[in-house]
This record gives C-alpha cells, sequence and structure tokens, in this order.
C-alpha cells in the first residue's frame, strides 16, 4: 500500500467535502474574516490530495 | 463562560470517514504481518520521509497540542523553548551521534541496546520503567482528551475513552508499527491542514504581526513575542527561569533525555529501511518541528489577544487556559471546518495512544516476556503474544484515564515520578555510547543515583505554590517549571559522576564485545556523494541554520 495514494485519497475526498458544503452554504455564517473558509480551504485540502495523488501515481510499480 | 461547539451533519460525516480510514488501513496492512519484526519494526524497510513524520507525530500528543496553545496563551513565544531549544538540537544530535549505534548495533529496542551494551539489571530496569510509565502517560493523555471533548461537545468521559480505543486497537492490533506509523503520517498533515487556519484568520484579524504586537502591548504584555529577551533573570519573565537552567535542564539534560533515548520515538527511526534513512528521520523530523510553534503556539497567543480574559472558560476559579485552541476554533471555524479541527484533536489523541501501546508491546513481547519470562519460543508465539499486549495495553491505559480521572493529584504526582526517571538516562546513554570503559554496574547505579538525586531535590526544595520540600526547604524556586528544571540537572549531574567513579572501579568488557556499540570502536559511516538533502550531515546543517534563524528573529 502506498501511504500517499491513502492520504491523497482522504485529503481529496475531505477538500471536495468542504467546498461543497462551503458553496452550498454560502453566506450563512459561512464567512469569517471576509472569507468562505469552508470553501477555500476545502479548495487547498483538495490541491493537496491530488498532489499527493500524482506523487503516488508517478511512483507507481510497473511491470 | 462555558464554551460548547455544535456539531453539524457535515463534522460529523467528517469524523466518521476519518474513523473509517483509519481502520482501513489497519486492515489493508493486515497481510503483511508476517512476522514479529514486522510487527515491532515494520520489518524494517520504511522510507525516510515516513519515519521522520512518524517520529515527529508520535510525540504530538492530544496533551502537547492542548498544552503548547495554553502556555501559549499564558506565556507566549517563551513557550517556543519547548522547541527551538528544547528538542530540535537533540533531534540533531541522535540522528548525527546516536543513530549509528542503535540502528548498527540492529538492537530491536532501546532496552536492547542497553543490555548489549552494558547487563540484564541495566536492560530490566529501564524496560520496566519505561513500560509502566508509557501505558500511564497514554492514560494520561486520554484523560486529557476527554477532558476536553466533554468540555466542549457534551461527550461523557467514558465514551471518548472507548469509542478512541476501539479504534486504535482495531488498527493496531491488525497492522503493528506500520499501521501506526502510517496513522501518525496521517495525523501529521491533518494537524497542520487541522490548525493552520487558526493562525491564518487570527493573524488576519489583528492584520498581521505587527498588529498582534500592537494588541499585546495594549494588554500590558510586553515581550510576549520574545523568547530571550526576558531571560537574564528568573524574575523577569512569568516562567520564573533564567537563561541557563533553562538551557542546561530543558534544552540539555530534559531534550537529550526524550529525544535521544525513548524508545516510543526511536522506535519509528529504528524501522527505517536502512542506515541512512534511519539517520535522517530524526532530521526529517526537526524541520516540521521547528515551524510547529506557529500552528500551535501562535493560536494560544492570538487567543489571548483577541478573546477579553473575563470570557474565557473557568476551571477551579482561574482562567482556564487550556480551552485556547477551543476558542480559537468556536470562533473562526465554521461548520464543516469544526469537523476539520476536531479530527485534527482527534487524530492527535488516537495516534498518541497507538503509538504508545506500540512501543510499550514491543518492548513488553522483547525486552520483558522473551527475555525473562518465556524464551526460547517460536517466532510466531511472539508474533502472538504481541498482538496480545496490544489489547492489553490499551485495557491499561485505559484504566490509568479512569484512575486519574478519580484521583485528580494522581497525575501531577506520576509526572513527577516520570520525570524523576527520565532525567538522569542521557547521562547512561551518553557515557556509554562515548567512553569505552563505562561498565554494567556503573550505568546501572548511576542511573538509581540519579533517579534519587531527582527525588531529593524536590524533597529539599519547593517552588511558590507547588509542592515538594517534603524534607525541609534549602531553596524555593519562583516556578515548579524552574524546579522541574534545576532537578533534571542535579539528577543528570550525580548519575554522569557516579557512572564513572564505579566504572572505574568494575571490570569493562572486553573492546571486542563493544564494537558496533561505543563510537570509538565503531568504523564510521562512509562519507556518501549524494546530494546534500540526501546526508545527514548535509541535511543537521540545513536544520541547524534554519533553527539558528529563528532564534535570532524571535529573540
Amino acid at each position: 500500500m502506498d501511504l500517499r495514494q491513502a492520504i491523497g485519497l482522504l485529503f481529496t475526498f475531505f477538500g471536495l467535502l468542504l467546498s461543497v458544503y462551503g458553496v452550498a452554504h454560502a453566506g450563512a455564517g459561512m464567512v469569517r474574516q471576509g472569507v468562505n473558509v469552508d470553501l477555500l480551504w476545502g479548495v487547498v485540502l483538495a490541491a493537496f490530495g491530488v498532489g499527493m495523488l500524482l506523487l503516488a501515481w508517478r511512483a507507481r510499480p510497473r511491470r | 463562560m462555558p464554551l460548547h461547539l455544535q456539531l453539524h451533519w457535515i463534522d460529523i460525516l467528517i469524523i466518521v470517514l476519518y474513523f473509517a480510514f483509519v481502520v482501513a488501513i489497519g486492515f489493508r496492512l493486515r497481510g503483511q504481518m508476517r512476522t514479529s519484526e514486522d510487527f515491532f519494526l515494520s520489518g524494517r524497510r520504511v522510507p525516510a520521509w515516513i519515519t521522520g513524520l512518524a517520529f515527529l507525530s508520535a510525540n504530538l500528543g492530544a496533551l502537547e497540542m492542548i498544552g503548547m496553545a495554553a502556555s501559549g496563551a499564558e506565556y507566549g513565544m517563551l513557550t517556543s523553548h519547548f522547541y527551538w531549544v528544547g528538542a530540535v538540537p537533540a533531534m540533531i544530535f541522535v540522528a548525527l551521534f546516536m543513530m549509528p549505534f542503535y540502528y548498527g548495533s540492529r538492537a530491536r529496542s532501546v532496552p536492547e541496546y542497553l543490555r548489549l551494551r552494558f547487563d540484564e539489571k541495566t536492560r530490566a530496569l529501564n524496560a520496566v520503567t519505561f513500560a509502566v510509565m508509557t501505558l500511564l502517560m497514554s492514560g494520561i493523555n486520554m484523560y486529557a482528551m476527554a477532558l476536553l471533548f466533554q468540555a466542549v461537545l457534551g461527550w461523557s468521559m467514558s465514551l471518548s475513552y472507548w469509542l478512541s480505543a476501539g479504534i486504535v486497537l482495531a488498527y493496531t492490533i491488525t497492522g503493528g508499527l506500520t499501521s501506526s506509523i502510517y496513522n501518525e503520517v496521517l495525523q501529521f498533515f491533518l494537524i497542520v491542514f487541522g490548525f493552520a487556519p487558526l493562525t491564518w484568520l487570527g493573524l488576519r484579524e489583528v492584520h498581521g504581526w505587527s498588529g498582534l504586537r500592537a494588541r499585546l502591548a495594549g494588554l500590558h504584555l510586553h515581550g510576549y513575542l520574545h523568547m530571550w529577551r526576558n531571560m537574564t533573570h528568573p524574575g523577569q519573565n512569568p516562567m520564573g527561569i533564567e537563561w541557563f537552567g533553562l538551557v542546561m535542564g530543558l534544552g540539555f539534560v530534559l531534550s537529550f533525555g526524550y529525544w535521544c533515548t525513548d524508545f516510543l520515538v526511536i522506535q519509528r527511526a529504528m524501522a527505517a529501511e536502512n542506515m541512512n534513512a534511519a539517520r535522517r528521520t530524526p532530521l526529517i523530523a526537526a524541520f516540521p518541528k521547528m515551524l510547529f510553534p506557529f500552528i500551535v503556539i501562535v493560536p494560544g497567543i492570538l487567543a489571548i489577544a483577541l478573546v477579553p480574559l473575563a470570557q474565557w472558560p473557568q476551571a477551579g476559579g482561574h482562567v482556564n487556559y487550556n480551552q485556547a485552541l477551543s476558542l480559537m476554533i468556536a470562533r473562526f471555524y465554521p461548520s464543516g471546518m469544526i469537523g476539520l479541527g476536531l479530527v485534527a484533536l482527534l487524530a492527535s489523541f488516537m495516534s498518541g495512544m497507538a503509538g504508545n501501546v506500540t512501543a510499550f508491546n514491543a518492548v513488553w513481547t522483547y525486552d520483558i516476556y522473551q527475555s525473562y519470562l518465556r524464551p526460547g519460543r517460536s517466532d510466531r508465539h511472539y508474533l502472538q503474544v504481541g498482538r496480545w499486549a496490544t489489547l492489553g495495553g490499551i485495557l491499561i491505559s485505559i484504566g490509568g484515564a479512569y484512575l486519574v480521572g478519580n484521583f485528580n493529584s494522581l497525575m501531577d504526582y506520576m509526572q513527577l515520578v516520570f520525570s524523576f526517571v527520565n532525567a538522569p538516562l542521557f547521562a547512561t546513554f551518553l557515557l556509554g555510547m562515548f567512553w569505552k570503559r563505562t561498565t554494567g554496574h556503573g550505568a546501572f547505579w548511576g542511573l538509581l543515583a540519579g533517579i534519587a538525586a531527582a527525588a531529593g531535590h524536590f524533597s529539599l526544595t519547593r517552588s511558590l505554590g507547588g509542592p515538594g520540600g517534603w524534607l525541609g526547604v534549602l531553596h524555593t524556586y519562583p516556578s515548579s517549571m524552574a524546579q522541574n528544571f534545576w532537578g533534571a540537572i542535579w539528577a543528570w549531574s550525580l548519575c554522569l559522576l557516579v557512572t564513572i567513579g564505579i566504572s572505574l572501579f568494575t571490570a569493562p568488557r572486553s573492546e571486542t564485545e563493544l564494537a558496533g556499540l561505543v563510537r570509538s570502536l565503531t568504523p564510521r559511516p562512509p562519507a556518501e556523494a549524494a546530494p546534500w538533502y540526501r546526508r545527514p550531515v548535509g541535511l543537521a546543517a540545513a536544520v541547524a541554520a534554519v533553527l539558528i534563524f529563528l532564534n535570532l528573529w524571535f529573540r
């Protein structure tokens, strides 16, 4: 099992979940310091997750 | 004012997903656990970046997360001494100078190294004290976390205990050390991503670092953003310690005693795939360790700058600084992010427990069961014993948590006794690794003398408002922290002197037996032709440069 793949999956999933929730509830108490925290941080998490998945994919064992 | 976080379905979903995920990792790794070495040392085939992040995270228990934010609120950047003085120098030292013996000797645990280097009684002393302290610390961590969850979520203590213990059991009993290490790495990223927005949003609200400085000045909290400015006399700073006691007590004795000898962290490096990876493990850990003050201490400082003291939760008539992190989460996190922040706390809680339990079961199985109770059985037998020890270790941790929950002062006394036992340890290892004349008798009696010195120091001094001085008061320290640091200095010094004295009068082991265990009798690892970041010395130089910069910048 490649740990990068596992971490990538979890963070991509968390990121998507948060950003969708942030968009769906935009306005309703979602904004702190002028930022839609769930949306913005969700995107950051997803980007990190995808980055980890890419690293795992590049290092995948080839036959 | 009590503080309550309201959980929405999205927060609960994030927590449940995290639980499901960690258990799945354990089950995915189950098939790889064929021998006891797979289970206790991950088969020694883990890459350096993974062992490095696990080395860091194993130490990031719940107590540390909650305590460092609390200390940030109470003392400001002075708290970063616990990172920039009290951890990173020791991490450089263990990587460059001690890992060659731990990894090179093929010892399977730190107590086993002590048997190879010294004798059975020194190993037994270290193994038994480590096993007992590790489980009780795990229990104390559980209690601290459950207390926080009870306060902010209204969960009962028992729910927190059994839920987290059940999940930790599920993934450690299946995947052993590998599972624990993988979850520690996951925990590292969850903590970074779960807490970094607190610093970011908090600094946004106060308009940056200079805005924070101005606000703290308005609250008459001068010097809150400096670590060296008020260190000439103990009376100048709220920690009540001057630079010498701090550098020697915390920076040298306590920090080297922990980072260089504690099997909880050393076990991660022992699992590395080769000597180079083992030596780079603490150095890879040192980079994020140096930056952690910005995500655990700074939120505490921001909490004190942003939330008026009157609005802080109280405990026993005092401001409860332990709520600093939860105050910040309540202020800045909407639903969804609350789930992520709680997952970060839960992750530190659970992997702290998993780390303690996996270190315990290796020491129990190799150094106690295999050595004294049932030697000479098959490897399969010891693998089974390790799995049962996991269950036993978790149950004892829970027992410890209930115990400190019922007898609150017990927690303080336990931590006190642990500090007595840990304080002299580094003197023993230093002499063992660097002076071939050191003997087993010297090491054993030196350790006992050091423990006695720590206990004696505590019985003959006291701190303002703290316990101690049971046999008379020769000196009064301005804070219990100062008393603790100075006690460690006494314990270390006496252990060093007694070990040297007794070694000179007892017969040393032959030099052939000590090859690979003592520096002067071990060939140096060859200089490698690799880029600097793949060489331990190159990495260590980079760590040292960043460390010096941080100390100067925040002086």
